[in-house]
């Protein structure tokens, strides 16, 4: 999609002009843009789902998810505030106390959004009551592992599973608090699914939640994508 | 859509199980009508038929086992072939149901919770089962149980014990009464079964449908569900929508402490049943459906008669009353789910899916049912809406408020004198109703529910009206010397207990304020938890994604800003309140995650 093409509609993102084309949400323009909007549960590749709410930006007001929120000409929406970091921030404090993270040896640290946007929005503490959950792990697949403890809900492996690798090894169950990430195979185990080490359902977990076995370590952690720049700056694949 | 390998046709092993789901269209709009008798059945949805229901949907298991898991009537491990809900409603608990719970549970030896080792009987706690003016209450394997004493729960042990049918129980057991104290004009003009829709078809219905959009216009008449939405501008807005249309009744009176829609239902069905047929007329839609929560189960074979009927007398069908236009109605049944009385909750049940709500625009208007648009309206609103038809918008706007016109039905339950059913004018104060229902010394009234306010005796004078107290018909009271900390602690964790679990604030938001209000209960909160409760609160109500998320602080956060003194001496200083010890107790019991 052509930046230059002035005969596009635009809204307004932070007092600066966003073109958009029709049938675009307000986080799809600005991602085309080269603008960064935090979120964890939009991914460009895949249908907006608004849950997690870190991408909730202002419009006259009223707090929107910019990742379901259709642009429209002359929309005037605030995304850079301190009072919207807060929320972020405090949003993204309760991912973090609902499951069980453990950044500093986890594998996926450092190419973490959920940690790369904590960073972002400068958590420095969980802030809140821990849950301290007991879920259960899925080791049974020889190439992939599944850790709920680590899932945020997203559900863009139950996404991608289904648009990209026409295998639906995903869909969420439970409710509330118990609300858990299934795996659709006849024991509910990984080793009994369809999925496979390279499917992108597990490519674009955002967490150390669904990770392919093995290499783990294979760049150190302190020399990785989100170690050395700030996610907005490295919107690649989110 | 899968790869996991199944079989091609539904036929299963079990003789039973094959009739039960051969009458059931195949469609996933069947799927929790199935669950729900095969649950009734089997007393729990086995392997075999979460692997058939996928089949003919064509969706994996998993997606059918998490339909399972979200409704509170379903379950995948066997209940008791005796499953007894007592109701956990505040109401019922200021009326001892905990002890009746207890009791029930000792004399059948059974855990609460659990199914018996034998499988004859599992006793669980539910939210509020609609019968708070008949308390404590609450369900034996659908039918409603009122009015339970200690000694009526013997009764009940023994029966239990001794495995008689429940067609054997004493019917009074299962009575469900449905007392008026105050009639205005809605429960006062009972209308004869197709008087309303005559108004519309004639002389015909190209003229009656946009005269009668007028005179609802002019009625003023807004949805009495509680969010007060302008009836018409509904209606107008799903008319004006090009292709086939939807009418859905929200039948699911889950709002605790509201009851109002159980008498419409048993006794003003067909009034309800005229709106909803005036509503299709006047949208243009073919298909209805009734939205009834699973406690409501025991009226369904009356709403059936009433659907038959109504078709056999030319109201409903190919043909509705000579106009040309065709309309019917399906029941569907709820599974246990509070959030599904959020309307694109509710739709997403009624297309056989978990119950969460959808993200909004685009409105059910617009596109709601299998992407139709879709008016959705509240049980009473419908019945007025047939009584407007009859009776015209001068004589509905002549009670209420300029605001607020007509009347609305209160459930009022707890404290009072007379619990039951009351219809009044909107714009009537709090002190006239408590006074109508002989409540003294009343400390606090809940105006709405726990989505709705607490309002403490300073603010009796104020009026139950959309433009000052709105309500969906709850009003329950409490006296003095309540221990009003509590009931918000139970609302708190009611909504703990319902939040559907999509979004971030108010999945995470419910279970801080149950952490919080746990803490005060227990006096050992501080200062520095008050001010979390308001932090947390603020971000549920600023950002979750429905209505659920954004009203659940409002039990925690009123009594702490309009009863300050419920704290008093149960408040550490911040220093203080941290407590090592409790924070490690659990420690020790090193809690392992599970493996496979």
């Amino acid at each position: 999609m052509s930046r230059t093409d002035d005969s596009r509609p635009t809204f307004v993102l932070d007092g600066e002009t966003v073109p958009f084309s029709p049938g675009q949400t307000v986080m799809q323009a600005a991602q085309d843009a080269g603008r960064y909007i935090p979120h964890l549960c939009h991914h460009r590749d895949f249908a907006p789902r608004g849950s997690c709410k870190v991408c909730t930006v202002l419009v006259g007001g009223r707090a929107m998810t910019s990742c379901t929120l259709a642009a429209s000409a002359g929309l005037d929406v605030t995304s850079a505030s301190e009072a919207l970091t807060t929320d972020r921030r405090h949003l993204v404090q309760m991912l973090f106390v609902e499951g069980n993270h453990h950044c500093p040896f986890c594998e996926k640290s450092g190419d973490c959004h959920l940690q790369a946007v904590a960073t972002h929005v400068g958590m420095q503490d969980t802030h809140f009551e821990h849950a301290f959950p007991t879920r259960p792990v899925d080791a049974s697949h020889p190439d992939v592992w599944l850790d709920r403890s680590r899932c945020i809900l997203c559900e863009l492996c139950v996404r991608a599973s289904h648009d990209v690798d026409g295998k639906s090894v995903f869909a969420i169950g439970g409710r509330g608090a118990h609300t858990t990430l299934l795996v659709n195979s006849p024991s509910g185990l990984l080793k009994d699914s369809a999925i496979a080490r390279d499917d992108r359902a597990i490519s674009v977990c955002p967490t150390g939640a669904l990770l392919p076995k093995g290499g783990a370590y294979l760049v150190a952690i302190g020399a990785r994508r989100y170690d050395v720049a700030d996610i907005a700056t490295k919107p690649e694949d989110t | 859509m899968t790869t996991t390998p199944m079989t091609t046709t539904t036929t299963t092993t079990n003789p039973v199980l094959d009739d039960l789901l051969a009458r059931h269209p195949r469609s996933p709009g069947a799927v929790l009508q199935a669950l729900r008798e095969v649950q009734a059945r089997f007393q729990h949805v086995p392997p075999v038929a979460i692997e058939a229901l996928a089949t003919w949907c064509g969706v994996g298991l998993a997606d059918i086992r998490g339909v399972v898991g979200f409704y509170h009537f379903l379950s995948d491990v066997p209940r008791g072939r005796y499953t007894v809900y007592l109701s956990d409603g505040v109401t019922d608990r200021l009326q001892g149901s905990e002890a009746l719970r207890a009791q029930l549970c000792a004399r059948l030896g059974v855990v609460e919770g659990e199914t018996r080792g034998d499988g004859l009987v599992s006793v669980h706690a539910t939210s509020c089962t609609g019968l708070c003016d008949q308390g404590p209450a609450g369900l034996v394997n659908e039918r409603p149980l009122v009015r339970l004493t200690p000694r009526r729960i013997d009764e009940i042990a023994e029966l239990i014990a001794t495995e008689v049918p429940l067609d054997h129980w004493p019917p009074d057991f299962f009575t469900v009464a449905n007392p008026v104290w105050r009639h205005e004009q809605t429960l006062s003009q009972p209308i004869a079964p197709g008087a309303a829709l005559q108004t519309l078809v004639v002389p015909d219905l190209a003229t009656g449908r946009m005269a009668f959009l007028d005179t609802l216009k002019a009625s003023g008449l807004r949805g009495r569900g509680g969010a007060g939405f302008g009836t018409w501008r509904k209606w107008e807005a799903c008319r004006l929508q090009p292709g086939p249309k939807v009418i859905t009744c929200n039948a699911d009176e889950g709002e605790p402490g509201t009851f109002k829609d159980r008498l419409l239902l048993m006794a003003w069905a067909d009034e309800m049943v005229e709106g909803m047929t005036i509503a299709a007329l006047c949208v243009g839609a073919a298909t209805g459906f009734i939205y009834l929560r699973a406690e409501y189960a025991f009226i369904a074979p009356h709403l059936d008669e009433v659907l038959a009927r109504r078709r056999q007398q030319g109201l409903l069908g190919p043909d509705v009353l000579g106009s040309g236009a065709a309309f019917d109605i399906t029941l569907h049944l709820g599974a246990g789910a509070y959030v599904c009385g959020e309307e694109t909750a509710l739709i997403e049940s009624i297309e056989g899916k978990r119950g969460i709500p959808r993200t909004r625009p685009p409105f059910p208007v617009e596109r709601g049912h299998l992407s139709m648009p879709t008016v959705n309206n509240n049980v009473e609103t419908f019945v007025q809406v047939a009584q407007i038809a009859v009776h015209g918008a001068p004589w509905f706007r002549a009670r209420g408020t300029e605001l607020s016109p007509g009347t609305r039905l209160l459930s009022i339950a707890g404290d009072v004198a007379r619990p039951g059913l009351y219809e009044v004018p909107w714009g009537l104060t709090v002190d006239e109703v408590l006074a109508d229902c002989g409540a003294v010394d009343v400390g606090a009234v809940l105006v709405g529910g726990p989505s709705g306010r607490l309002v403490p005796p300073a603010s009796f004078g104020r009026r139950i009206a959309f433009e000052d107290l709105p309500t969906g018909g709850a009003f329950t009271v409490f006296r003095r010397d309540r221990d009003l900390l509590e009931v918000a602690r139970r609302f708190t964790h009611f909504f703990a207990e319902e939040s559907c679990g999509f979004c971030t604030p108010c999945r995470v938001g419910c279970v801080q304020l149950t952490a919080l209000a746990d803490r005060f209960a227990a006096g050992r909160g501080s200062p520095r938890d008050v001010a979390r409760v308001h932090e947390v609160s603020d971000l549920m109500e600023r950002l979750s994604h429905c209505g659920l998320g954004q009203t659940a602080p409002h039990p925690l956060v009123d009594v702490l800003t309009q009863f300050p003194e419920v704290l008093v001496g149960r408040l550490r200083t911040d220093d203080e309140a941290f407590d090592l010890a409790a924070a490690t107790a659990d420690m020790g019991a090193n809690p392992t995650t599970e493996q496979p």
